[in-house]
């Protein structure tokens, strides 16, 4: 009996606690969140594009991309859009109110690989969420990679996640931050505006056998912002994105994430554009 | 492994030991369909089967199960399993729990499955194929493993495959009522048997190059006819001896402010299957959804493990109401004349 109580089970969720939550947008809130254990909270590891699943008891588990990065422990963080039932009951949920997670889940970023490559990444709107985690990721390990682009377009500059902390980006020096808006309907928009793709004019010479891209946006965003990539000769498996897909496990187990012989919780979510090129049904 | 005999006047006893231990199951009619049900007497079993409407998967992820119950100081895992013996299993039904074995135990091991896979014991039992049974197509008419004890009726004795060591245990218990010893007439007797059994077959579907054809009519029009016809009523992956997908609700109890987190089967064939929040529907269409429940048995299984994730049991020809099964959508896709209901639409 003793055993039984000892075996794992993955399925079952982690309490952790919110210790802060703010609205980053009208629909989106930013969540931090940690193990209810400080011990667990500090020796918690994760990599870069991998996800974690939520639970609100009661209402159900969802996945989440991680938005903080590895190289800043003892918190998690997330960006929550309201769209479902899961992320609504998150929304009325107050800070040090608990909740169930479990993960971290899928592949990530291959970060070890990236290393000594420059860097460009490419966000349309919540997009963010998840390559926030791999740019902060970078900042923190700065020396490790080759030049950095971060390209982030947001619908109108209000829409923009993390407005405040990616404008003081600009200010550093070892990055190239272009931030770009669809419509500015402030009039005090500091920066471009035009679609993300429009950013790729001021990117300038990119060393192409040497550079990773990163890709997350809306679905509609990949194929123009894949044009450009491969417009700019970077190598079709060196171009990585991250996709959604409805998962009930995280752990290869449930099935709706299955494309052919792979599983995005487990295969993915990252995948490159090879990938995609060569796999049906993936974008 | 070793092979023992027992005679059928003995098999009584056999199921007797096993209730002192296990609660037993076994295929029982109902209707003019066969079930696995709990058996009480064993005159209630009906080992002259084809198939059952539902395959023994439901021992090791029943329909509908708690997973957890919930409250405010957390998740606490529900697993309660009741030790079972089941008798009656055929060879397709077995490579089907081989098939899940895989799945529930790869990458992470998820006891639910596990902790009920462990405390069951699997009695195979011989077959006689009818007009919907491929599994000599599918290679899965012998089974090698899988089982604790296997049964292969021979008239008016079985020989008797002892395929675990829980089932030599089992045999240990009533060593009385078995004979260790096996004739050359036996044997003989075995072999024509086998030779009869394969030769019971009237329905064949090559599965040679399948994986390259679904490769190259992937975008084919078929699916659109096919999907023309598919009710998405799921019946095909709840019969399926392999179809493992499964849902996840949260029922609260709100008075008590616990809850319990519930898993049960679902299906591919479902609109909602592949809908994220937001309402993208990654498999809006039919065709994409019969796509990926054909696709993933018999190409991409093919191409991970060699052989299709399609045990041949034929009970997608039974179940589903417009004609597509296995067989159809084989036939069609390698091009031969199929003549049944979607075709006719």
């Amino acid at each position: 009996m003793k055993m039984k109580e000892e075996r794992i089970n993955p399925f079952k969720p982690e309490m952790m606690r919110i210790v802060r939550r703010y609205p980053l947008t009208e629909d989106v809130m930013f969540f931090q969140i940690r193990p209810v254990d400080t011990q667990r909270a500090l020796s918690l590891n994760y990599l870069p594009g991998q996800f974690m699943m939520i639970s609100v008891n009661g209402v159900g588990e969802a996945p989440f991309s991680i938005s903080s990065t590895p190289s800043r422990p003892g918190l998690l963080e997330f960006c929550i859009r309201k769209v479902g039932s899961v992320t609504s009951a998150l929304f009325g949920m107050k800070e040090n109110s608990i909740i169930g997670v479990r993960g971290p889940y899928g592949n990530g970023f291959p970060v070890e690989r990236m290393k000594g490559y420059d860097i460009i990444i490419v966000v349309g709107g919540l997009g963010a969420a998840p390559l926030r985690s791999l740019l902060l990721y970078i900042l923190d390990n700065r020396d490790q990679f080759g030049k950095l682009y971060f390209l982030y377009g947001a619908k109108k500059p209000k829409e923009m996640l993390f407005r405040k902390e990616f404008l003081d980006l600009k200010e550093r020096d070892d990055l190239t931050c272009l931030l770009t808006v669809d419509e500015d309907d402030t009039g005090k928009w500091p920066c471009y505006t035009g679609l993300v793709t429009t950013l790729f004019d001021y990117v300038g010479d990119v060393d192409s056998e040497n550079t990773y891209a990163v890709v997350c946006g809306p679905p509609v965003m990949y194929k123009f912002v894949i044009e450009k990539l491969v417009k700019l000769n970077i190598p079709k498996h060196q171009i990585l994105m991250t996709l959604e897909r409805r998962m009930k496990c995280g752990i290869g187990k449930c099935g709706h994430c299955a494309i052919e012989y792979i599983y995005t919780c487990i295969d993915g979510p990252v995948f490159s554009y090879w990938d995609v090129l060569h796999m049906k049904e993936l974008i | 492994m070793k092979v023992i005999k027992l005679n059928k006047k003995n098999f009584q006893k056999l199921v007797e030991v096993c209730s002192k231990n296990w609660e037993v199951w076994g295929p029982v009619k109902e209707g003019n369909k066969h079930v696995f049900k709990k058996i009480v007497d064993s005159i209630e079993f009906d080992f002259s089967y084809t198939r059952t409407i539902i395959p023994p998967k439901m021992f090791f992820v029943p329909p509908r199960f708690n997973m957890f119950r919930f409250d405010r100081r957390g998740y606490h895992e529900e697993l309660s399993v009741t030790p079972r013996i089941i008798f009656g299993v055929h060879p397709c039904d077995i490579h089907g729990i081989l098939i899940l074995d895989k799945l529930f135990s790869l990458n992470y091991r998820d006891p639910y499955y596990m902790e009920r896979r462990e405390n069951t014991l699997i009695i195979g039992h011989s077959c006689i194929p009818d007009d919907k049974c491929f599994c000599l197509s599918t290679k899965t008419h012998i089974v090698e493993e899988g089982f604790d004890l296997f049964l292969t009726d021979l008239g008016d004795y079985y020989l008797v495959w002892i395929g675990s060591s829980k089932g030599d245990d089992l045999v240990k218990v009533r060593a009385d009522i078995f004979d260790e010893k096996i004739s050359m007439e036996d044997i003989e007797k075995y072999i024509k048997w086998r030779d009869w059994h394969s030769k019971q077959f009237s329905l064949f579907i090559d599965f040679t190059a399948l994986p390259d054809i679904m490769e190259l009519k992937y975008n084919d029009p078929i699916w659109d006819k096919i999907a023309e016809s598919c009710l998405s009523c799921g019946s095909c992956s709840m019969v399926c001896p392999t179809c493992n997908c499964y849902n996840v609700h949260d029922y609260p109890d709100f008075a008590k402010g616990e809850g319990v987190r519930v898993r049960f089967w679902d299906s591919c064939m479902f609109k909602e299957y592949s809908l994220v929040a937001g309402g993208h529907n990654f498999r809006g269409k039919r065709a994409d959804r019969l796509k990926l429940w054909y696709t993933h048995k018999l190409q991409a299984y093919i191409g991970q493990y060699g052989k299709p994730s399609c045990v041949g049991c034929g009970r997608c020809i039974e179940t589903c109401p417009v004609e597509i099964n296995v067989k159809t959508v084989a036939n069609s896709l390698r091009g031969e004349e199929v003549e049944c209901f979607w075709k006719r639409i």
